[in-house]
């Protein structure tokens, strides 16, 4: 039986995990290879390194880090953050990352997902979308919008449709990141993580909120989530995947244990 | 021990031969260099992406030296596409024949409700007598992502269920395949793998 998967997510800002709220405010919270080595030892499904100012600071992505955290990763390891071309993508990619994440790139041109699949194959291939509610539109889930250059910018896109593209143009899996939610440990936003899972055929990721189990019991429910990114859970000791995953199968959640 | 790993430019090499490399294989890479096939000790043909790339083994001359090599009796292990490659063909591009290692064919996974591509971990019903899937407990997860399988048949090694059940690795003789990634499957497909390095002919252990 095909199982939820829980991914570590590790920020990057200057080759160090970060934590901050809505994207602002970081905290330092150790060293990424170290950090990606003891998530995989814990249980996580997945690791998720997103160099966070690397599109609005115009830099490559950390190659090194990437090299470096892959060494003894044995779990699927997806990199995201500052993806501009296909090029780009190779280099992540020979650095060890199985998958690559884009986001800004991705909606400056569409094509790259396109570029990206053609090369390394649509499993390779996961769209970002950071996404916000519109509290002043008529239905603040279907027409929530798109967010660019680590939520600073609106892209003038609606999420579902941009869900949409990304699948059609031949991406493998969406990363949803709730901006409303991300880092306020108040749960994922379940209603647009559905809006978003029924729109598409392709494995959806829930990002943004996880603050206890029953939020994650909630995305993967009500939610329709394939996949649940955590960070903050994590990070400080609050938990790890191995315990979140055991609470997780008392609740009925099919999950990889034991692991 | 020598693993000689085929590139077919369909994706991206570098955990395989990470994971060969942890388990003190020395893995070399040829992307047409007969020479290497025709004096390999173990072979192992990865790939991830569509199925019409393996039509660049058939370009270089690779196929007919790798299917020599499979006679000579060297271990060979396909991963993924390089699983499905083992088969006749793939609905994936039907004008694009593979090895017919196997007489089946691989189609895309029935039309249901649930997501394809089949992403994430799942356990694998191991058949009795596997010797590349030896040790693998019931309950053991590996990681799968693929939208095209092979039908369970007499040769299938492992039965793994998302939709229908269909085969999550194929072993007959020296010639195997799997379907998930065990570069990417933590210590189950580390062991998994470290079976294939091992595996040598009946009456050669």
């Amino acid at each position: 039986m095909i199982t939820k998967r829980i991914i570590a997510c590790l920020d990057v800002h200057d080759g160090r995990v970060v934590k901050g709220v809505q994207f602002v405010d970081l905290i330092d919270a150790g060293d990424p290879a170290t950090q990606a080595a003891r998530h995989a030892r814990e249980g996580a499904d997945e690791i998720v390194l997103l160099d966070i100012t690397a599109t609005h600071e115009g830099r490559q992505t950390l190659l090194d880090t990437v090299r470096r955290t892959a060494r003894e990763l044995f779990v699927p390891f997806c990199v995201g953050g500052g993806i501009r071309s296909a090029d780009d993508a190779a280099q992540v990619f020979d650095a060890g990352a199985d998958k690559v994440s884009v986001n800004s790139a991705a909606l400056k041109d569409p094509m790259l997902i396109d570029a990206i699949g053609r090369s390394f194959g649509a499993q390779a291939v996961v769209v970002a979308i950071d996404a916000r509610r519109d509290p002043d539109a008529a239905d603040p889930v279907r027409d929530a919008q798109v967010f660019v250059q680590g939520g600073r910018k609106p892209a003038g896109r609606r999420v579902v449709e941009w869900a949409r593209e990304a699948e059609d143009r031949g991406a493998g899996e969406i990363l949803l990141t709730s901006m409303n939610s991300d880092g306020m440990r108040t749960g994922f936003d379940c209603e647009l993580t559905a809006a978003v899972s029924e729109s598409v055929g392709i494995p959806v990721i829930a990002s943004g909120g996880a603050g206890t189990v029953e939020h994650f019991v909630d995305v993967f429910g009500r939610g329709k989530a394939d996949a649940a990114l955590a960070a903050s859970i994590f990070h400080f000791g609050v938990s790890s995947a191995r315990s979140l995953k055991e609470e997780l199968a008392r609740a009925g959640v099919s999950v990889r244990l034991p692991c | 021990m020598r693993v000689t790993v085929i590139d077919y430019k369909a994706g991206n090499l570098t955990s395989v031969l990470k994971a060969l490399r942890q388990l003190g294989a020395e893995a070399e890479v040829t992307d047409g260099d007969l020479a290497r096939v025709e004096t390999a000790e173990r072979l192992v043909l990865p790939g991830v992406g569509h199925f019409a790339a393996t039509e660049r083994l058939d370009a270089t001359g690779l196929t007919p030296a790798i299917r020599a090599a499979i006679a000579r009796g060297v271990p060979f292990l396909g991963i993924c596409v390089g699983m499905q490659w083992l088969y006749a063909g793939s609905s994936e591009a039907p004008n694009q024949p593979g090895l017919a290692h196997f007489s089946e064919s691989c189609a895309h996974f029935a039309a249901s409700a649930e997501k394809v591509p089949h992403v994430g971990w799942n356990s694998l019903e191991v058949r009795p007598g596997s010797r590349l899937l030896a040790g693998v407990e019931p309950g053991e997860f590996v990681y799968f992502t693929h939208s095209y399988k092979a039908p369970v048949t007499a040769d299938t090694a492992a039965v793994t269920y998302y939709i229908e059940p269909f085969a999550a690795a194929v072993e007959s003789g020296n010639v195997m395949g799997v379907q998930f990634h065990p570069e990417k499957s933590g210590t189950t497909g580390l062991k998994i793998l470290s079976n294939f390095l091992a595996w040598k002919a009946r009456g050669a252990e």
